[in-house]
């Protein structure tokens, strides 16, 4: 057996386990396998690694999908069988089961009429099927701005008050024999804040799940430096699939990422993976911060007061969007709710459309160079 | 400096890498074996403090080659990484010229030519990884390429896949032999896709307890192997107790050097209070290591650290 057909029938073992694997990352496999042979298991495994691999989720699918590959290939099956048989690799689904979220069944009275007016104002829970797909495609004309924060990179400016841009003034002095007839200034450009979008997929959040997930959409779509991730009993990460343009492509693949929809809620580890992993290593540092959670959570209501207040600890400004807030006479007596809460900067609805488009107007009027956060308590008091 | 290792296979690349005082898995060699032969830059992610700089120093010292490092950080551009301009001795030249009378005898143009002169050009890391010299091609680093913004990023991929510069007052820079590159990242975000296309990829994990033992023993020769033991036990459980920061093998060492500086043979409750700060940088952790108790660490640790037979 060749190399080339090795590479070729493993790197579709491997699109079939859902791995993204490009040809010229076969190609590479193929020079690889070239300079450490084919013969020994652990050889190829790392060539296998080095090349197909990207990030280290891809770790345990790409495992497995070597094992079965390996073990059948030396069994003396031709490769292009095995790539053949579409391989069903188990992912691991063990804690899914351990507990259901408490959902709040809500009855769906079906309106036959859906103007624009009243489906602006509509909760997401009421709404039918046809008045959500109205209300995703509303959704796409919400645009995030967002605050931009002072960037370290310098750009020219016409401004005094800037710094002289020693490179440009000499440069233009050359033309008059180094006298710097027209100084040239620059100083810092602004870039967009990132945005990081946590969405709470458990099962009393299905009436809004899947509309927030289009909110997220159009975030994604409406401007740059946006991070998605869905809580539920796990954290997923779902930019890469989210930030297709089409909106039904992008929602169908993240629904699919997404292993846990409408299953129980581990807020609180939710954040602490997400923290660990992402959000206190920088992403989430000088961050607008988005959850996206009614606070119904089944894990220790401690660890989400904790993992809160870390999260508050390095981002600009957290917000929390909780669509039950709209009840009257709401307060937040989820455990969960009422452990976040004084970590949390601006605290606002978002059970319609009308109070997405708000929330968007929060994000966007976030004013620039208010790092700390004086009207968190305040602003959480009023509105609790 | 010690005659140039072969690299000329995967367990050829191990040994090299150990002589010099670097302990590398299978993974971590065959990856460096590739990039080697394939002549393509390596990318390296993993928790801080698993020793991915250190593999590119290491790398330049078996190689017998030049380290060049380019430090990244948000805001970074071409003249802070590639080239810039002397513009005072450049002044100055201007001045001398002036000052002798040549410049009134002379065209612009002729001037001009003379202050883009090769001596005004200040190479930073990436034209001197890529200018031709004498001897092997340098060990390029690129170090925590996540902080760099988008912009150079992408100026990085271009030069990375040409091996090529150009500075347009002079001319274009070509390698004459391929440095080999090694990229780091802590993955504080995702790096664009096109630029890991053109690199190999290795995740560089926590080395396993055997492992952890054996890097101490190397690097901190002065403690005895009962006391590396107890260290690399004590980190171990240190990193199931799900820490903001669970302590990377740079603190490990760290940790066996002071110890071994205090002149301590073995843990005990006291040492491992007084010097925790060595290993643990976050308040909480400590106090997660209070309430879990310095006992069970300690217990742990002489477990791991009996000796066999």
């Amino acid at each position: 057996m060749t190399a080339e057909r090795m590479a070729v029938a493993f790197g579709r073992v491997l699109r079939g386990a859902g791995l993204r694997v490009p040809i010229d990352s076969v190609v590479t496999f193929v020079q690889c396998l070239d300079a450490v042979g084919i013969t020994d298991r652990n050889r190829v495994y790392w060539a296998g690694r080095t090349t197909l691999v990207r990030r280290p989720e891809d770790r345990e699918a790409f495992n497995v999908a070597f094992a079965v590959f390996w073990d059948r290939l030396t069994a003396g099956e031709d490769p292009d069988d095995i790539a053949e048989q579409s391989l069903s690799l188990a992912v691991d689904d063990a804690d899914s089961s351990a507990d259901d979220g408490s959902a709040p069944s809500e009855n769906s009275i079906s309106l036959r009429f859906s103007a624009v007016e009243t489906l602006r104002s509509k909760d997401f829970s009421r709404c039918s099927d046809e008045e959500l797909a109205e209300a995703q495609r509303l959704m796409q004309r919400l645009r995030f701005v967002g605050s931009p924060r002072r960037s370290l990179r310098l750009r020219a400016h016409r401004s005094q008050r800037a710094q002289v841009d020693v490179r440009r003034t000499v440069r233009s002095s050359f033309a008059h024999l180094g006298e710097p007839v027209r100084r040239e200034w620059r100083a810092p450009s602004e870039r967009l804040r990132r945005l990081v979008v946590l969405l709470d997929v458990s099962g009393s959040m299905e009436p809004y799940a899947r509309a927030f997930l289009r909110f997220m959409h159009a975030a994604m779509v409406g401007r740059q430096r946006v991070e998605a991730f869905t809580l539920g009993t796990r954290l997923t990460r779902v930019t890469r699939e989210l930030s297709h343009r089409d909106p039904d492509k992008a929602l169908a693949r993240a629904s699919r990422q997404v292993a846990d929809w409408s299953g129980g809620t581990r807020i609180g580890e939710c954040l602490r993976m997400f923290n660990d992993r992402w959000g206190v290593r920088g992403l989430a540092r000088g961050a607008i911060v988005v959850v996206l959670s009614d606070g119904w959570d089944r894990g220790n209501p401690e660890e989400l007061g904790e993992q809160m207040q870390r999260l508050g600890r390095v981002a600009h400004r957290v917000v929390w969007v909780n669509p039950l807030k709209v009840t009257p006479g709401y307060a937040p007596l989820a455990r969960g709710m009422a452990a976040a809460l004084p970590h949390v900067d601006a605290f606002v609805e978002g059970h319609s459309l009308e109070a997405l488009e708000r929330l968007a107007a929060v994000i966007h009027d976030d004013h620039n160079g208010t790092s700390g956060r004086p009207t968190a308590t305040a602003l959480v008091g009023s509105r609790a | 400096m010690a005659a140039r290792a072969s690299l000329a296979s995967v367990s050829h690349v191990q040994d090299a890498l150990q002589s010099a005082g670097y302990l590398a898995d299978e993974g971590l060699a065959t990856a460096v074996f590739l990039a080697l032969s394939l002549k393509r830059p390596l990318l390296l992610e993993g928790e801080a403090g698993v020793g991915k700089t250190e593999l590119a120093k290491v790398l330049a010292t078996v190689r017998g080659s030049e380290l060049i490092r380019l430090q990244c950080y948000e805001g970074i551009d071409a003249s802070q990484a590639v080239y810039d301009w002397d513009y005072s001795r450049q002044l100055l030249h201007l001045r001398a010229a002036e000052a002798s009378g040549e410049a009134a005898g002379k065209a612009t143009e002729k001037l001009e030519s003379e202050l883009y002169d090769e001596r005004f050009l200040i190479r930073r890391a990436l034209l001197r990884a890529i200018e031709p010299r004498n001897g092997a091609a340098p060990v390029l680093l690129i170090d925590e390429i996540d902080r760099a913004d988008d912009e150079f990023e992408a100026y990085l991929l271009e030069v990375l896949s040409d091996f090529q510069v150009t500075v347009p007052e002079v001319g274009t820079y070509r390698a004459t032999e391929i440095p080999v590159v090694v990229l780091t990242s802590n993955r504080t975000r995702d790096v664009h896709d096109a630029l890991k296309r053109r690199c190999l990829y290795h995740w560089v994990e926590h080395p396993g307890f055997e492992r952890e033992v054996e890097i101490v023993r190397l690097r901190v020769p002065q403690v005895h192997e009962r006391l590396a033991r107890q260290v690399a036990g004590a980190v171990e459980r240190l990193r199931s107790l799900h820490l903001y920061k669970p302590p990377g093998v740079a603190e490990t060492i760290d940790w066996a050097t002071a110890l071994g500086t205090l002149g301590v043979t073995q843990l005990d409750e006291a040492v491992v209070r007084s010097t925790l700060g060595t290993v643990l940088k976050y308040r909480e952790d400590h106090e997660r290591v209070s309430e879990h108790g310095f006992a069970d660490l300690i217990k742990h640790a002489f477990e791991r650290g009996a000796l066999h037979g």
